[in-house]
């Protein structure tokens, strides 16, 4: 079975670029040039050095024994809220700032919806003294202030999408509009394995050292690049993407990404696009997105933000229907649960994101040599406020 | 023939085409609009069906939608309110929307519809050529249905030749990059991009839209272009009118002035 991006940009049925035609030479560009970009030994160099220097990659790889106690299995963080930032987001923003200087790029806009994403597009910016506009929905903005006033602090102009629902998906249009209406000097950074061709694939090439350090990780560990369980959630599916990029072609370790069930699948308050989604065209890819009968896309429910998004990337939608990945879903206690359980048990505080994943972990049943990976996609710290109202702390 | 090509025949410089979103201001509206432009005068018209995330349109535009799906407004409802089309109107009419509503529709079901009910032919923004070419062409061939592509200042003349190759209409060319609602862009470069097109001789008919609002913008398209298209400013005076309909004769009038 192929799980890869074909010629056209397809990952069997999905992705393509259903983009206007103001876009197409900006998604042309970055079709023709970005893989030779990438291939380039001085942006390799640069990418390797900054995510080192910078990042503070590789992410240790730890094995949580009280944890694994607990479950009775080996299970191993992948600790992406380590880095510089606090999430998996800056892989991405590494690797398509550099992508933009080399274009020429003047000025860089990005959607956010936390807040994660601007602020690692912020930052990336900062570094390369690089004009940054950021769209988040208003709604979001007053969710999340402390990650707005970090955006500012490094020199970043926050937008308020005021459109649609006022949230992320609202950002997103936005953003994307912005790039119509500045077709030649502007760079779009995407925050997720989302958006036309070639974004998906670009996202998740960045985010691809996440299983890439894994594998050397895991021989170190264990003496096996192959783990029986990977696990991940899932938003758009940047860290999922990143997680079991390296691990899709290993038959035999099974692939999990965890999807926000907000109030529960069924609630009508919901973000569990694979269970709720049908077939469609969401912010120029074809994929799988909720929506109605009409083909109006619904909005999604989250407690956390980040997972908050109508649709999933092309790829997952993909590795949903020839069923490589299984995807499941975590309500809104689940992952407040199992956040209040890392903390306690390994005094890690997690996004409520990367909770989703953790959640999982009480409806299986392991063996107890077997050895789990979880993408920890990003630090807790953005989310106090939520953890002190739901906790009373 | 279908009745694009006749009216392309027939006129060839001056053409007047209204946008306006079907189900605003209200549900209703959609076929009392489209009777009153045809009286005032325009030469064809692009009914909008509404999407939720439309992309390519400014804040107003995007309102109409927002309104329209509120009223009620679905593909569905549209395809109903169209049966009454042809014993009211005669003039060309497209529609024009997003490619997820349609593709829920069924993309073969929307044509079949399309044709039923007499619509001449469809815009779709977020359709690219390839997935057209490759899915799709064959559902709007069989029902007559001219599928029409924008071209802007940036599209290459290779491409540019392409999308004169599949289309079977007019071209839809931008005034500048944007989205809906901008002002005409009037600089001197955009006049050597009209000129670059015009004298590339395709063999589609030219019609100039995004940012025509009044005579004076009208009337500087039609040095380029077969006729222009006007849309927000259209949409916007629907929007500050109580009684809307009463507006358009004088609108239409201001406009060819
Ligand atoms: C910590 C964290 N994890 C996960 C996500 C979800 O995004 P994705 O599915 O692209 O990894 C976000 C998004 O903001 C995030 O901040």
């Amino acid at each position: 079975m192929n799980y890869r991006i074909d010629d056209r940009g397809y990952y069997g049925d999905f992705g393509g670029a259903y983009i206007p035609e103001m876009l197409y030479p900006n998604i042309e560009e970055l079709r023709n040039e970005y893989l030779k970009i990438i291939a380039q030994p001085d942006f390799q160099e640069e990418f390797k050095s900054l995510l080192k220097d910078y990042v503070g990659r590789p992410s240790p790889l730890f094995l949580a024994k009280r944890l694994s106690e607990k479950y009775g299995a080996q299970i191993y963080l992948k600790r992406e809220d380590l880095n510089h930032t606090g999430a998996h987001k800056i892989n991405n923003t590494i690797g398509q700032i550099i992508l933009a200087e080399k274009l020429g790029k003047k000025r860089i806009i990005a959607e956010t919806g936390a807040g994660q994403h601007g602020v690692a597009t912020a930052t990336v910016c900062a570094l390369k003294g690089l004009e940054c506009v950021i769209y988040m929905g208003e709604v979001d903005i007053q969710r999340q202030a402390p990650n707005v006033a970090r955006m500012k602090m490094m020199g970043a102009k926050v937008v308020p999408a005021t459109s649609g629902s006022k949230t992320l998906k609202d950002a997103t249009n936005e953003a994307m509009r912005d790039w119509i209406n500045n077709p030649v000097d502007t760079h779009y950074i995407i925050g997720s394995v989302v958006g036309p061709h070639p974004y998906p694939e670009m996202v998740s090439l960045f985010q691809s050292i996440i299983s890439e350090e894994t594998k050397k990780q895991l021989i170190e560990h264990t003496g096996n690049d192959q783990p029986d369980y990977v696990l991940a959630c899932v938003g758009g599916g940047s860290n999922a993407m990143g997680m079991f990029y390296h691990f899709l072609d290993d038959e035999n370790v099974k692939l999990i990404g965890a999807e926000a069930a907000g109030l529960g699948v069924n609630s009508g308050h919901s973000a569990a696009t694979s269970v709720l989604g049908k077939e469609g065209v969401l912010h120029g890819s074809r994929t799988i997105l909720m929506q109605t009968e009409d083909g109006q896309v619904t909005e999604p429910y989250s407690i956390s933000a980040g997972l908050d998004y109508p649709g999933i990337g092309p790829q997952h939608a993909h590795l949903h229907k020839v069923k490589r990945v299984e995807y499941v879903s975590i309500t809104d206690d689940e992952a407040m649960q199992a956040s209040l359980e890392l903390s306690k048990l390994e005094g890690i505080i997690p996004a409520i994101e990367s909770a989703h994943a953790l959640a999982q972990l009480k409806k299986m049943t392991f063996k107890k040599e077997d050895v789990v990976v979880i993408c920890l996609s990003g630090r807790g710290d953005k989310d106090l406020d939520t953890f002190m109202k739901y906790f009373n702390l | 023939m279908n009745r694009l090509k006749q009216l392309f025949e027939k006129k060839k410089n001056n053409i007047l085409s209204i946008y306006f979103t079907a189900g605003y201001p209200e549900i209703g509206a959609t076929l009392k609009i489209a009777e009153a432009l045809e009286k005032s005068g325009a030469d064809f018209l692009e009914i909008g069906f509404p999407y939720s995330d439309p992309l390519a349109d400014g804040p107003v535009i995007q309102k109409s939608s927002h309104v329209a799906i509120e009223n009620g407004m679905t593909l569905k409802v549209l395809f109903e309110q169209l049966k009454d089309l042809r014993s009211k109107i005669s003039i060309p009419v497209l529609l024009m929307g997003y490619a997820n509503p349609m593709i829920q529709f069924g993309v073969s079901n929307f044509c079949k519809a399309a044709k039923e009910v007499g619509v001449d032919g469809v815009i779709v923004p977020d359709l690219p050529l390839y997935e057209y070419e490759e899915l799709y062409k064959d559902d709007f061939i069989s029902n007559r249905l001219s599928n029409i592509f924008l071209v802007t200042p940036q599209t290459s003349e290779e491409r540019i030749r392409k999308i004169d190759e599949l289309s079977n209409g007019f071209i839809y060319l931008l005034s500048s990059s944007s989205t809906t609602g901008k002002d005409l862009n009037t600089s001197d470069a955009i006049g050597d991009y009209y000129n670059r097109v015009k004298n590339m001789n395709l063999k589609n008919p030219l019609i100039i839209g995004f940012g025509i609002s009044d005579q004076k913008s009208f009337e500087r398209a039609n040095q380029y272009a077969n006729g222009a298209i006007v849309g927000t400013a259209f949409v916007k005076t629907l929007g500050n009118e109580n009684d809307y309909l009463a507006q358009i004769p004088e609108f239409i009038r201001k406009i060819r002035a």
